[in-house]
């Protein structure tokens, strides 16, 4: 623990509370941006299984030699600035306690497999029975609706079935994907915008509503304009030769490619956006092949790419990948050495003027590094300072300040397996 | 349950009465279309002889044209498109009339060009302070790194996802994910930092101006690649169709026996999947054939594993590995939609690997009306987009007209 003083919280959503049932990162992820704008979210975890719902608590990474549901890294990475409270709604009790919740929050997230927050009896309709303005998003892979809707998933299953894994790969190789869960984080930006966009709603008209949202129809509206090529020109995505990624048809560029670099899986990228940017390369690199008359137009430059790209290589891969991209930027064309977390997160000037990766203290794990907001907001910027709540952590404040249950109330009510 | 009320066809969509005025752009043209298919009025600013991102490929029917670019297609819809030369002295105030019309500027300027030209935010709030004004840029603007040249590629190579995707073989180089994602990531985060904006307005009046840099938001979409790094240190490795790790894992993207790719996803460990996997083999008489099927039993036996004892515990990650290999041989077996159909009826979690266009025309996605068809009436088309990304069940989500050609809305909109 350390006695760091915590800077105050953000003002910019302040005075805006969820109740919040939101899990790994696809859920969490979105309530913790509005919880670093100010939004008091209260994260509300089953005591009977220590809030494993969530398989990240107590997960990995972890920062020392310490375990347990209060030591997981990567729950701690997703739930700075929220409150947690325990809740058993298994009990009455617990029931009608959460129904004082809600009738006191804005917003409910949930991001459990659909109809299991209806099952625990608080379908929209009875939490709008609640709070009638009340702004209900839930958040799982298939949606509410349709076929696959009973089906669970996670994030890589996600980026399968929405086209995004299919998107990622090298000509004639299997799907190579992304190689983390890049859909959960978009997931979690798509449901902070259904948050945001029904609160402006509810602003100027009163009204809350529910949100269903489906992550794989979320993930298929990022797949881009090769979407309308399909169904436009008939031009199907899976055809020889498609995809090939590191290339670019859309827009179309030449060379446009991860290069090899000198040592040990150490690769650079180049892109030439036009002829301008090609001549500028051409002069730098300044060897025979770049003279050959073809490669002056993007046209002959993509007719020719297997064989260009095997020219610049050859030049890329006797030179250091941070040097070489530096004396190509410095030409004036884009290229950047593949950043490993090293690189980008600790050597990276940009990253550092941002304050891209601010530490938080958290009660058990003491001080860590987490994701910063990739915003500055000029009067009300974010705030990342505290850690995710332990289990049950804010029991005595959401229970005494919020709900008015003095000490002896809130002592029987954990005695009860209640809390 | 009746999810989607039709009751709500009709109305209008959550930002209804909030205006954008969008200087058109690579960078934001994404974050516009967001706020304009939830129904603000987003007015499209371009410059004289149109946006050069009208020069984008692919084209209709491949041919070359500046109303015919599919990426101005799928990034413009629902926007109102207006001409406006802010080389010209004219041009600058007509700029400044819509600015003082609007909500939210949003811009995807190189750094310092707007102030030179005397449009920039700090030029306009005092008149308008209540003006939120959003910059979406490579690398912030006021970053010591401002004016590198950058595009989707170096700045997914410089920021983690590459280092992160890839194959299991590392003389293959390491992959950049198709769809210009770094323009999605910057421009989901730029429309949700405008609407908190517009939020906060309500309490204080006042506007503020929103900086969102591309290079940030990419660095902090890397899940595993940022945490066990800041958290433990750990150096990931790149692996085919699977997470990146500090060691290798077995892999989980297997070809199904029509050739197609499956995820047989990971963490199916309760006693329910164990019990369903070990039938499985049985049924299709596969359970000879794996040599360390009882792995499963002893999963059973320990009432099911979780998945934060994977690599952690040895008999716990024995478990998993058996359903991996249990999986493995059910798949070879079948066809990709009967393996997946099969799983999830089972309680599993497994995906196919499908293109974004099969997913336009899978049985799941056209029942809850995720394909939209919107009309071209100046082409006597209709065309099939990617639809809501979310239902609200209040206030729909809708394409409400297609991209506006060159100039489409300069009398309504300049003369308003």
């Amino acid at each position: 623990m350390t006695d760091r003083a915590l800077p105050p919280k953000s003002r910019a959503l302040a005075g805006l509370r969820v109740c919040d049932f939101t899990g790994v990162l696809a859920g969490a992820g979105a309530t913790r941006m509005l919880a670093a704008f100010g939004a008091q979210v209260i994260r509300v975890e089953d005591p009977v299984r220590q809030g494993r719902w969530d398989i990240l608590r107590g997960a990995r990474p972890f920062k020392d030699e310490r375990r347990g549901v209060d030591f997981g890294g990567s729950f701690n990475h997703h739930n700075v600035e929220k409150l947690g409270i325990t809740l058993n709604l298994r009990t009455e009790r617990g029931r009608e306690l959460l129904r004082d919740l809600v009738a006191i929050s804005d917003v409910v997230t949930e991001n459990f497999a659909a109809g299991v927050m209806a099952r625990l009896g608080f379908s929209y309709e009875e939490l709008a029975r609640i709070r009638p303005d009340v702004i209900y998003v839930s958040n799982c892979g298939f949606g509410h609706t349709g076929p696959y809707s009973p089906y669970k998933t996670w994030g890589p299953v996600v980026q399968a079935m929405c086209g995004l894994t299919f998107a990622a790969g090298l000509r004639d190789q299997p799907p190579a994907g992304w190689g983390y869960a890049y859909m959960d984080h978009h997931g979690a930006n798509f449901m902070a915008l259904a948050v945001l966009a029904a609160l402006v709603h509810r602003s100027r008209t009163g009204e809350g509503q529910w949100v269903d949202m489906a992550c794989t129809e979320a993930g298929a509206t990022l797949c881009g304009p090769d979407v309308l090529d399909a169904t436009v020109n008939g031009r199907p995505l899976r055809r020889p030769g498609s995809p090939d990624s590191n290339r670019s048809r859309s827009p179309a560029m030449a060379p446009h490619g991860i290069y090899p670099a000198a040592g040990d899986d150490r690769w650079v990228a180049i892109a030439c956006r036009d002829d301008r940017d090609w001549a500028a390369l051409a002069d730098l690199v300044g060897e025979p092949w770049t003279r050959d008359a073809r490669y002056g137009s993007l046209e002959g430059r993509l007719a020719d790419e297997d064989a260009l790209d095997g020219h610049v290589g050859r030049w890329t891969s006797g030179r250091d990948a941070f040097a070489g991209a530096e004396a190509v930027r410095a030409a004036g064309v884009p290229a950047a050495a593949v950043a490993r977390s090293e690189d980008r997160i600790d050597r990276d000037v940009a990253t550092r003027d941002w304050g891209l990766f601010p530490t938080v203290v958290h009660s058990a794990m003491g001080e860590v590094r987490v994701d910063g907001l990739p915003v500055h907001l000029s009067r009300t910027d974010w705030v990342v300072a505290r850690g995710a709540p332990c289990l049950g952590e804010h029991n005595d404040l959401v229970y005494g300040e919020l709900l008015g249950l003095d000490a002896d109330a809130r002592a029987a009510l954990h005695a009860d397996g209640v809390i | 349950m009746a999810a989607h009320p039709v009751a709500s066809a009709g109305r209008p969509g959550p930002l209804a009465g909030i205006r954008v005025v969008e200087l058109a752009s690579e960078h934001a043209a994404f974050a516009g279309k967001l706020l304009a298919d939830l129904g603000a009025d987003v007015v499209l600013v371009e410059p004289p002889g149109g946006h050069h991102t009208r020069g984008y490929a692919p084209f209709v029917d491949d041919v070359v044209d500046a109303e015919g670019s599919l990426w101005w297609w799928h990034y413009q819809t629902s926007k109102r498109g207006v001409v406006v030369d802010l080389d010209a002295a004219d041009g600058r105030a007509a700029f400044r009339h819509l600015a003082a019309t609007a909500d939210i500027v949003l811009e995807g300027e190189p750094p310092g060009r707007l102030a030179a030209l005397g449009v920039d935010h700090e030029d306009l709030r005092g008149v308008h302070p209540g003006l939120v004004w959003v910059s979406v840029t490579p690398f912030g603007r006021t970053s010591p790194r401002r004016d590198e040249p950058m595009t989707d590629l170096t700045l997914l190579a410089g920021a983690g996802p590459v280092n992160l995707s890839g194959y299991d073989d590392h003389s293959l180089p390491p992959v950049r994910g198709g769809g210009n994602q770094g323009w999605h990531t910057a421009s989901l985060w730029a429309a949700n930092a405008a609407l908190v904006a517009v939020l906060e307005r309500e309490t204080s009046g006042l506007g503020q101006h929103v900086d969102v840099s591309m290079h940030a938001a990419v660095n902090v979409t890397t899940e595993v690649g940022s945490y066990e790094y800041l958290v433990a240190g750990a150096v990931l490795q790149r692996q085919t169709g699977r997470h990146a790790n500090d060691e290798p894992t077995t892999p989980s993207q297997h070809q199904a026996a029509d050739g197609k790719y499956v995820h047989i996803g990971f963490t199916q460990g309760t006693p329910a999947q164990l019990h369903a996997i070990t039938d499985w083999l049985d049924e299709l008489g596969l359970r000879e054939r794996l040599a360390e099927a009882f792995w499963l039993d002893i999963g059973l036996e320990r009432g099911g594993v979780h998945f934060s004892e994977l690599g952690q515990d040895v008999e716990a990650t024995a478990v998993f590995g058996a359903v991996r290999d249990a999986l493995e041989l059910v798949v070879a077996r079948l066809p990709a939609r009967e393996f997946f159909l099969g799983a999830a009826d089972r309680g599993l979690s497994v995906g196919v690997v499908m293109a974004a266009d099969e997913v336009l025309v899978d049985p799941h996605f056209v029942e809850r009306g995720f394909p939209v068809t919107v009309e071209h009436p100046g082409l006597g088309r209709s065309v099939t987009y990617p639809g809501a990304p979310f239902r609200m069940h209040a206030t729909p989500w809708r394409i409400a007209r297609p991209a506006p050609r060159l100039g489409e809305h300069d009398a309504e909109v300049l003369l308003d």
